[in-house]
Order: structure tokens, then C-alpha cells, then sequence
């Protein structure tokens, strides 16, 4: 009798749950299309990621020690990407210990499940939050909303955000697709008790946020506040938040249960981790050289803010990510959006353009991998393409994620995806990109066909291409903007002829 | 020195001139060109595209023709920054793909001999001050590739200070992409549009005569688009580094062989 080897059984990491804010509805370059017409938001991004560009490029210009920076917190982001499974093991544990209740969520589905029964189990009817990239990714305050308990962002942006029933469009500034004018609207059509008087000062702004956000933290029914955090260090159970308002702090402190959401990847090993990542965030993001708040928290101290503590470890695709080797290290990510500022797309088109909450070239390489990219048609398939391959990405990077690397690597399997898929490889670009390699890769074909390029071109008329009719493929995309050189006499076709003369030894004869 | 060329598609066929100015250079500083015509591509399109699968018989391809001649040549040059940077960091990526090691082994030789332009003249050559002679304003870009995978640095810059009568004005937001990234261009057109708009009004703010770069796609981007803008071609044009460098007292540019000439 012969036996059947039924293998080693493992669960598949599965993709974030469908409901999540990971994607959007049209592909990257319908989008950015629309975007890109739009002139007041091409000024307002222009403007702010600039400056922030040039803040950052000052702090980190004044570290010496800026490389070896980086190269450690890569090396630590390795570290904890290499032995995810046990450090999170032992930060359940620290976190236990500490007086926490752990929560596992395999999804989005799950953790919103799971904050909505805790907050309900608690009588809350509205809830504070702390600005969380984690629950914008999970769409919480909708689900919350689903259950009937109010949601308020006590981020100031995230505020303007939500109040404009608007979404996200950068990480770090998620209101930087508004100007003044703009958020004064905004608030006169949400705060009903503001003077309409109020001009688009920022200082007046940010008091009317405040005087909002005053009345919110003094009467929390329930008294629930929800935040994500920056960092969950495995051996303390310690969760950091770094932030700029000091709104974070009263949501930390005030409310007497504290759910935190937090993504598995924002482990670090060790407290001591934190003196290279609370050098490496601020002057990345806000090109600060700290942040004005930083607050660290580990479990309950009876007497001392939060008397409940809950974590809710978020998966949501993550384990997707990390099960390749190629792509995972874009989970070594810190949230600085240090990347989006420099990006020559990001900077034109915006954050909406990318359809998810994580924007700019940290999305493009983490939106299709938590996700998944499911064929042609899915918006996330054209997200690895929303790059020139530039490069400022990485040299910006703190962690050192080499993005247009991966970009590549994820563009290289989408298109494996569809070699492999019987019937779906014959796409324009399939056809067009086959046809080069068979010529580009005969080199007698090869030769003759570029000197027949001139020739052939010579029947277009003038020295360059203007626009050519949008019936015929892929050239458009280049001539509706800009003109084309006209092939002339090829350079090998000059090369040979010079090669015949200087083997003809009588020609200074026959001249003379 | 005996060096290779390898002009790249782009130069052969779209701007034959990048070739042979870097021909005329070489033999101008006393060493032998020689030009292998069973050169196609490097096979970068391919790549960056995602279309490995589809380099790989074009890396095969380049590997085929240069591995033969490696020990009768002391260098490849390649008049591209982002050709030579395909060479020398995604050749391997390729054969890692197709899971072949023998051709990853004879991509690691050929790369190791492979240079982009001014890396050859500063690095190999050592040579900065060629004896060329340009009487021109230019403002220089440095192309992301040249400046973030191969880093060679200022070494352009470092040849163009040396030129006799160059006129150099500094170019705003020089290291913010023209938007050409390949098939980038044509795949998100408006995209790269709105960048190389930007990076057209940059090149035209600085009152230069040209633009310069080391690299022709990035070029035929910025020179396409400034020929674009400004039909009656008064504006700066776009000229290759080699253009500049191979220009001489006695055998002087002529402004109508740049990337995207004048209108004739």
C-alpha cells in the first residue's frame, strides 16, 4: 500500500479584507487624470509638500550620523520581519503581564468587530480617536458608525477631514489637498455654534478645532477612546504615539477604556530600539527634531489614566506582504510620508489618485500587496505603474525600503500572473513588448530593421513627429504632449559607410 | 585604450548624433572605438515594465555580444545613465528571474565593464578637461538614473565646468524627474505630463540656450516637450552631454543636431 503525503498543514495568509479603505475604484491613471485638472489642488500640494520637503532636508542635513540612522533602523525592521511570530508572541505576553487584554485580528472585519463589541459592552454613544493610519486603513469609524457610536477625529486635519465627509489624501497631513479658504467653509458648515465672523487665520482655525474638541473630551459617554500607534515594543509591552497637537495625549489619559489598534508589523524588539526610531520619525516627517508629544504606555496603573487597556493586533494582508521575500520589507515602513513629499507623481497628482489610504510610493508598493492583485481590471494591478522609477523615494526613506525596486518586482509579477493565465496575455502592451523582445533579441532582423527606420520615416513630413491620430496605439500617450525625433540615417548606417572609406587606401588619392 | 560602444537602441535609431560625437570624442583623446553591430538593447523597457521574461532574450542577447570580445577591450561605454544602470543592477535581477546561473555569472563580467559616459572619461580615462570648446549657455540635468543608481555624482558637471566658453546657469528643482520613466510616459501619460511641463518651464526660466544631459530618452522627453510648447523654435534645445564634450575650435556643434532639432 502506498502512502499519501498529505504535507505540513498551514493556514495561507489571506488578503485584507474586502471592505477595507485599500482601494479605489478606477485605476491609477483615470484618477490622476482627474486630479491633475484640478488647479487649486495642484497648488495647495505643490505648496505644502514643498515646504515640508525642504524642513526635512534641513533636519536630516544637520545629523551626522544620518546613513549609520538608517542602516540600523533597517537593520532592526529586518530583525522584526525575520522573527514577527515570536516577538509578537512575547509582546501578548508583555502586554498581558502589564495589565492589557490582547486581542487578534485576522482582518479588518475582525477588529472592527471586536472595537464595536468592546465599545458597546461599554455604553459608548460617541468615541474619540487619536489620528490611526490603521483604522482609516479598516474603515472603523464607518463600522462604528454602522453600530449607532459617533466617531470624532481629534487629529486637527483628520478633523477637517471628517467633517468635510472627505477622505485622507497623505499620511502624515491628511488634509493637505485644503487650503484655508477651504477649512473655513468647512467648519462653518459643521460647527454650528462658530462665529461666522472668523476669518481663514490658522490660529483661529485651529482655536475653533479646539474649543470643538474641548467640549468632546470633557463629556465622552461611555468614555471610550480608540488610537493606532507608531510603535509596540515586544519585551516592555510599551505602545509609543508620536504626535504634533496634544490631542492624542488627552485621548491616551482622559478616558477611563483605551483600545488600540495597531498594525503586527509596527513591532520593535527592544525599548532602547526607540532612540534610533525617535531620531529617524520626526526629522523624516515634519522635519522636526522631536516631536512636540510623545507618549508612551504600558497596559494599566490603577490611579493613572485608562483603567482598560485593549490591543487589537491587526493582520489585514500583512502576512501577505511578508510571505514574499522581495516585497515584504515594504512593511518595515515607520508612516513618516517622507516618500509622498519627494514623489514627482504624489506631488502632482495627490493622495486620492492611489484609491487607498496608505498614498504616494509606500502605497503603490503596499496597497497591491495587502490586497492582492486580482487580474487587469483591478484598480491595485496599476498602482506599481504610478512610478517614473525615479528614485527619490528610497533616498529619503529612514528605513532604507528600496521602493523602486519592489515597484519592479510587483510589475514583474502581475505580468507572471497573466503570462500564466491562459487566454489574458494579449494585451497591446503584451503583443508590443513580445514583438521587441523577438526583434531586440535577433540581431540580423534586428539590424535591418533599424536601418530601415529612417527611410521609412522619411514619407512624415518636417524634422520631428507632431501628434499622431489616437487610433493607433501606445504613441499617442507620448505625441498628444510632446513632439518625437524622426528617425534620420541610422547610426550604424554611418558607421558602415565611414568603416568603407577608411578602408578605401586610394581615397586621399582619388581627392587629390 | 580599445573601447566598445554600445550606443543603446534609442541613440542608433532616434539620435544617431549622441554616437557619433562619442566616437568623435574617443578618437579625439586617442583611443580606438569599435562598434559590434549585433548590439540591440539592454533590455530596459523590458524590465522596468515587468516584462522579465521578455528581457531575458534581449539580455542574452547583449551578453552574446560583448562576453566574446571582454578580454580584447578594456571598457564598454554606454551614453546613458539609466542603460548603463540597467546593465550593471538589473541584468543580474533578469537572470535571477529566469533562474539561470550561467547567465548570471556572464551578466556580473560584462557589467563589471560596462560605463555610462562621464564615469568613463573621470574614472577610467581620468580625464575631465577634454579640449572642448562650446560657446553656449546650457543648464544641466542630472537624469535620475545617472544620479540615483549609477551615482556618478558631479563628475558631468566636473567635464562641463572644463569646456572653454560654456556659459553653465543653474537649473530650479534639477533633481526632480522630467516624468519619461520609460513606458511610464505613455501608461501615465497625464502624469508625466504635468511633470515634464514643470521641468520644461524649469529649462526655459534659466534663459540657457540648452539643455543638457547625459542621457537621450530623458531628452527626446524634456526636447519633445519644449519643441512642443514652442513651435517656433527659439527656446532652448536639448543636446546630449557627448555633444557638448565632442564640440572644437575647428570642428564646432552645429545647433541643428540636437535631440529634437530646430524646425528645418
Amino acid at each position: 500500500m502506498s502512502t499519501v503525503d498529505l504535507g505540513i498543514p498551514t493556514i495561507r495568509p489571506q488578503y485584507a479584507s474586502p471592505s477595507s479603505n485599500l482601494r479605489g475604484t478606477q485605476s491609477f491613471p483615470e484618477a490622476a487624470r482627474g486630479e491633475l485638472d484640478d488647479e487649486t489642488l495642484r497648488g495647495n500640494l505643490s505648496h505644502a509638500t514643498s515646504t515640508i520637503q525642504s524642513k526635512r532636508a534641513s533636519a536630516v542635513r544637520e545629523v551626522r550620523d544620518w546613513q549609520k540612522l538608517r542602516n540600523a533602523g533597517s537593520a532592526l525592521k529586518w530583525q522584526v520581519t525575520d522573527h514577527l511570530p515570536e516577538l509578537l508572541e512575547q509582546l501578548e505576553e508583555s502586554v498581558t503581564a502589564a495589565g492589557g487584554v490582547v486581542h487578534w485580528a485576522r482582518d479588518g472585519d475582525e477588529a472592527g468587530e471586536i472595537v464595536t463589541r468592546l465599545a458597546l459592552e461599554r455604553g459608548a454613544e460617541e468615541i474619540l480617536k487619536v489620528k490611526s493610519m490603521a483604522t482609516q486603513e479598516i474603515a472603523l469609524d464607518e463600522t462604528l458608525e454602522h453600530a449607532g457610536i459617533r466617531t470624532i477625529e481629534s487629529d486637527l486635519a483628520e478633523l477637517i477631514v471628517q467633517l468635510a465627509g472627505d477622505t485622507p489624501s497623505h499620511i502624515l497631513v491628511p488634509a493637505i489637498h485644503r487650503n484655508r479658504a477651504e477649512i473655513r467653509e468647512i467648519f462653518l458648515r459643521a460647527m454650528p455654534d462658530l462665529d461666522p465672523s472668523i476669518t481663514d487665520e490658522p490660529a483661529e482655525l485651529a482655536d475653533a478645532a479646539r474649543r470643538f474638541l474641548r467640549e468632546k473630551f470633557l463629556d465622552m459617554p461611555g468614555s471610550v477612546a480608540i488610537s493606532g500607534a507608531n510603535f509596540a515594543v515586544a519585551d516592555t509591552g510599551t505602545l509609543v504615539i508620536v504626535e504634533s497637537e496634544g490631542n492624542g495625549r488627552m485621548c491616551l489619559t482622559l478616558p477611563r477604556t483605551l483600545i488600540s489598534v495597531v498594525g503586527i508589523e509596527k513591532i520593535i524588539p527592544s525599548f532602547q530600539d526607540l532612540e534610533v526610531f525617535l531620531q529617524l520619525l520626526p526629522r523624516s516627517s515634519t522635519g522636526e527634531r522631536m516631536n512636540p508629544y510623545t507618549t508612551l504606555f504600558t497596559g494599566v496603573t490603577p490611579g493613572d489614566g485608562p483603567e482598560e487597556f485593549h490591543l487589537v493586533l491587526l493582520d489585514n494582508g500583512r502576512s501577505a506582504v511578508l510571505e514574499d521575500p522581495e516585497g515584504r520589507s515594504a512593511l518595515h515602513c515607520i508612516r513618516c510620508s517622507a516618500c509622498l513629499n519627494v514623489c514627482p507623481v504624489y506631488t502632482r497628482t495627490g493622495g486620492h489618485a492611489y484609491g487607498s489610504t496608505y498614498p504616494g510610493p509606500i502605497g503603490a508598493i503596499l496597497s497591491p500587496q495587502m490586497t492582492g492583485m486580482h487580474g487587469p481590471d483591478d484598480p491595485n494591478t496599476s498602482l506599481p505603474y504610478a512610478s517614473s522609477l525615479c528614485g527619490a523615494c528610497y533616498d529619503v526613506c529612514p528605513v532604507k525600503i528600496d521602493i523602486p525596486k519592489i515597484l519592479v518586482h510587483l510589475r514583474a509579477e502581475e505580468v507572471d500572473q497573466r503570462r500564466e493565465t491562459k487566454g489574458e496575455f494579449r494585451g497591446t502592451w503584451d503583443v508590443a513588448m513580445k514583438g521587441a523582445s523577438t526583434l531586440m533579441s535577433s540581431p540580423g532582423a534586428y539590424d535591418k530593421a533599424v536601418r530601415a527606420a529612417g527611410p521609412l520615416s522619411k514619407v512624415l513630413r518636417g524634422k520631428n513627429i507632431g501628434k499622431v491620430p489616437g487610433a493607433v496605439p501606445l504613441v499617442p500617450g507620448w505625441t498628444d504632449h510632446r513632439d518625437l525625433p524622426k528617425p534620420g540615417q541610422s547610426f550604424r548606417s554611418w558607421w558602415d559607410a565611414r568603416e568603407k572609406d577608411d578602408d578605401a587606401p586610394t581615397r586621399g588619392e582619388e581627392q587629390a | 585604450m580599445r573601447i566598445s560602444l554600445m550606443t543603446t537602441c534609442l541613440v542608433d535609431v532616434m539620435a544617431p548624433d549622441v554616437a557619433r560625437a562619442t566616437v568623435t570624442l574617443l578618437e579625439r583623446l586617442g583611443h580606438q572605438v569599435v562598434f559590434d553591430k549585433r548590439q540591440t538593447c539592454c533590455g530596459q523597457m523590458h524590465t522596468n515594465t515587468g516584462y522579465y521574461s521578455e528581457a531575458a532574450p534581449v539580455v542574452r542577447s547583449f551578453v552574446d555580444t560583448f562576453e566574446p570580445s571582454l578580454d580584447s577591450i578594456d571598457a564598454i561605454v554606454m551614453p546613458s545613465g539609466s542603460c548603463a544602470g540597467c546593465v550593471r543592477e538589473q541584468h543580474q535581477l533578469v537572470a535571477q528571474h529566469e533562474e539561470d546561473a550561467v547567465l548570471e555569472e556572464r551578466v556580473a563580467a560584462v557589467s563589471a565593464k560596462t560605463y555610462e559616459l562621464s564615469e568613463l572619461l573621470v574614472d577610467v580615462l581620468k580625464v575631465t578637461d577634454v579640449g572642448a570648446y562650446f560657446p553656449h549657455s546650457v543648464t544641466y540635468h542630472p537624469t535620475c538614473h545617472s544620479m540615483r543608481v549609477l551615482k556618478v555624482g558631479a563628475r558631468p558637471l566636473k567635464l562641463l565646468r572644463a569646456v572653454e566658453g560654456i556659459d553653465i546657469r543653474n537649473l530650479p528643482e534639477s533633481d526632480s524627474c522630467c516624468g519619461f520613466g520609460g513606458t511610464f510616459s505613455v501608461k501615465n501619460d497625464a502624469t508625466s505630463d504635468a511633470m515634464v511641463t514643470d521641468k520644461a518651464a524649469n529649462v526655459v526660466s534659466t534663459g540657457a540656450e540648452f539643455v543638457v544631459a547625459g542621457d537621450a530618452s530623458c531628452l527626446m522627453n524634456i526636447g519633445g516637450k519644449l519643441r512642443r510648447t514652442n513651435s517656433n523654435a527659439t527656446g532652448p534645445q536639448a543636446v546630449h552631454l557627448v555633444q557638448i564634450l565632442a564640440s572644437t575650435q575647428e570642428d564646432p556643434f552645429i545647433p541643428s543636431e540636437t535631440i529634437l532639432g530646430r524646425a528645418s
